[in-house]
């Protein structure tokens, strides 16, 4: 048992700063500080933002010649498989249109109401597995066994229990990318070093203050790749679901790929699944590969 | 057993000090891990005085539950026997800074501060005095991962003293230094110790450095972890660690140290 000692009033320890004192010692610390601080060579913004550009560029390069390639060597007819400047141009021409707009904006709100429902889902579930051992032990391995399940093979239930509807839609993404928020959690709270949290717990973090100022915040870089990969998931799910779950007068970027290549139209076909990819990749990369980039970097967690 | 009492109590006997209050009373303390046959017993019968504002450094080699006997006092571990007084609720210091990788090093000062609802101007105030006090001013804004080792360690005892505590317990906190920087921050434990009154239990295996601080020695025995002898240090401060008195005394405590380790080779 520790017993606590009253705190006696008037000899409280007083604090007296290092103060003036042109000392040794103060300057033997500064100059220890300043040979100890690591010397990081610094390129400009414009060479750096090149440097991770340029083999990008190249690489879409080589896979657009990849392509155009195929498509002379007469493998396929051009009307099955146009060459990338065809499809490019009828993107261009598409996104003239309304009615890509239209498209991308109803699968933009679906995908957005979708993974913030899974974000609210799997984090809850994250806190309340990470916070409990029973429910650890109960519905852990479930959780981690969901991420592997194929969005796809839940439409049959889905549409069963919602009929072809948006519930339908959001249902499948939500189990899409909530396993994976939760599961990144999860994740992130097990590997806290230790000594932080104990350092958390003698600062006089307990309870729900521990969980704010040292074990969320702890368990960041995690979490984020669990978003990612979450909206990875969330993202393959709602295109799966507008291609099943049909919804009259609803256009879709789902709705229009399967419209296209319904009509045989190869090229808007092919037009679309670029601005699917495009978005795909905007959204991994810009959004949460930002994030993730920014967190590690502020932590010390960067190679170099 | 209650703690009013101790206030009364009289001086430890530490040097220079004539009468002093206890802030760290550890009684018959026995710790065991374990049960049955496979109980390991780290500590046993430890009785230990701190006087306020004393710094007393615990000496032992491996496996003496030193750092048990700080985790018991901390709070961090129950005593299977034994009782632990102590003047308010300690703070921390670990070998490792365990600095906050997400928080800027003056943020990382400010946390206890937060965790204890202080408003945000004295907050910022206090901030300042600290980082001054252990010198890392112009450090403020940087992220810990951007300092050394001994940059690192400085914020964890500037975060340790924003707790605000009147005992300071210290888990080996030069151990994982270079010799250079550790002589430095000796220099600076002594001045910010000076400065601020605390009471400081200082754990290490390091008989030069315990020479170097202490105002005593405690001697622990290893396996189980017992008081073999408490050394009192009467050399003036400041002191250095080449200072012919220090090197002697650590050559005294090494002496009985090596008798205790000696005892573990029969």
């Amino acid at each position: 048992m520790a017993i606590e000692l009253p705190r006696l009033h008037g000899l409280s320890p007083r604090l007296v700063p290092a103060g003036p004192e042109p000392s040794r010692g103060r300057r033997e610390v500064a100059g220890l500080d300043a040979l100890e601080t690591p010397l990081i060579p610094t390129t400009s913004l414009g060479r750096r933002a090149w440097a991770s550009v340029w083999p990008k560029l190249l690489a879409l390069a080589i896979v657009l010649g990849a392509w155009e390639a195929v498509v002379w060597t007469g493998w396929r007819p051009s009307y099955v498989l146009p060459p990338p400047s065809a499809v490019l141009a009828r993107l261009w021409q598409e996104l003239g249109t309304e009615g890509l707009w239209l498209a991308v904006w109803t699968t933009l709100r679906r995908a957005v109401w979708g993974f913030g429902l899974a974000m609210t889902i799997g984090i809850s579930i994250g806190v309340l597995v990470s916070r409990f051992r029973v429910l650890r032990s109960a519905i852990g391995s479930l959780i981690m066994g969901l991420q592997t399940m194929p969005s796809i093979a839940w439409f049959p239930l889905a549409i069963l229990l919602f009929k072809l509807s948006e519930e339908a839609i959001t249902f499948v993404v939500i189990l899409g990318a909530a396993p994976s928020i939760a599961n990144g959690l999860i994740h992130g709270v097990d590997h806290i070093p230790p000594v932080l949290t104990r350092a958390g717990r003698v600062l006089g973090a307990r309870g729900l203050d521990a969980y704010r100022y040292v074990i969320l915040p702890a368990a960041m870089p995690s979490f984020v790749g669990g978003l990612k990969q979450g909206w990875a998931f969330a993202w393959r799910s709602l295109m799966a679901g507008e291609l099943i779950v049909v919804i009259a007068n609803k256009a879709s970027l789902g709705q229009l790929l399967q419209v296209n290549r319904e009509l045989a139209d190869s090229q808007g076909m092919l037009a679309i699944m670029m601005v699917i990819l495009i978005i795909g990749i905007v959204l991994d990369s810009v959004v949460f590969g930002t994030l993730e980039h920014r967190i590690r970097r502020k932590r010390g967690l960067l190679g170099a | 057993m209650m703690s009013a009492a101790l206030a009364a109590l009289p001086a430890t006997p530490g040097v220079g000090a004539t009468q002093r209050a206890t802030a760290v009373r550890v009684s018959n303390l026995s710790k065991v891990f374990g049960t049955g046959r496979g109980a390991v017993t780290a500590l046993d019968n430890v009785s230990l005085d701190v006087g306020r504002g004393e710094l007393v450094c615990i000496l032992g080699a491996s496996g003496c539950g030193k750092s048990t006997l700080l985790n018991v006092i901390a709070g961090l571990d129950q005593p299977t026997r034994g009782t632990v007084e102590r003047l308010g609720e300690p703070s921390f210091m670990f070998q490792e800074a365990a600095l906050f990788p997400w928080l800027s090093v003056e943020r990382n000062v400010e946390l206890p501060l937060r965790l204890r609802h202080v408003p945000v101007t004295v907050r910022r105030a206090r901030v300042a005095e600290l980082l001054d006090l252990v010198q890392l001013t112009t450090f403020a804004r940087r992220q810990p991962h951007e300092l050394s080792g001994g940059m690192r360690q400085r914020v964890a005892l500037a975060r340790a003293l924003a707790h605000d505590a009147e005992v300071l317990l210290m888990d080996e906190p030069f151990g994982a230094l270079d010799a250079m920087t550790r002589d430095i921050l000796h220099d600076e434990l002594e001045r910010i110790w000076l400065a601020t009154g605390r009471t400081i239990l200082f754990v290490t295996h390091n008989v030069r450095e315990a020479a170097r601080l202490g105002d005593r020695i405690v001697l622990l025995t290893s396996r189980p972890g017992r008081v073999a002898e408490a050394f009192p240090v009467s050399i003036p401060r400041p002191r250095r660690i080449e200072d012919p008195d220090v090197a002697a005394l650590a050559r005294r405590v090494t002496a009985r140290l090596r008798e205790e380790v000696a005892r573990h080779g029969d």
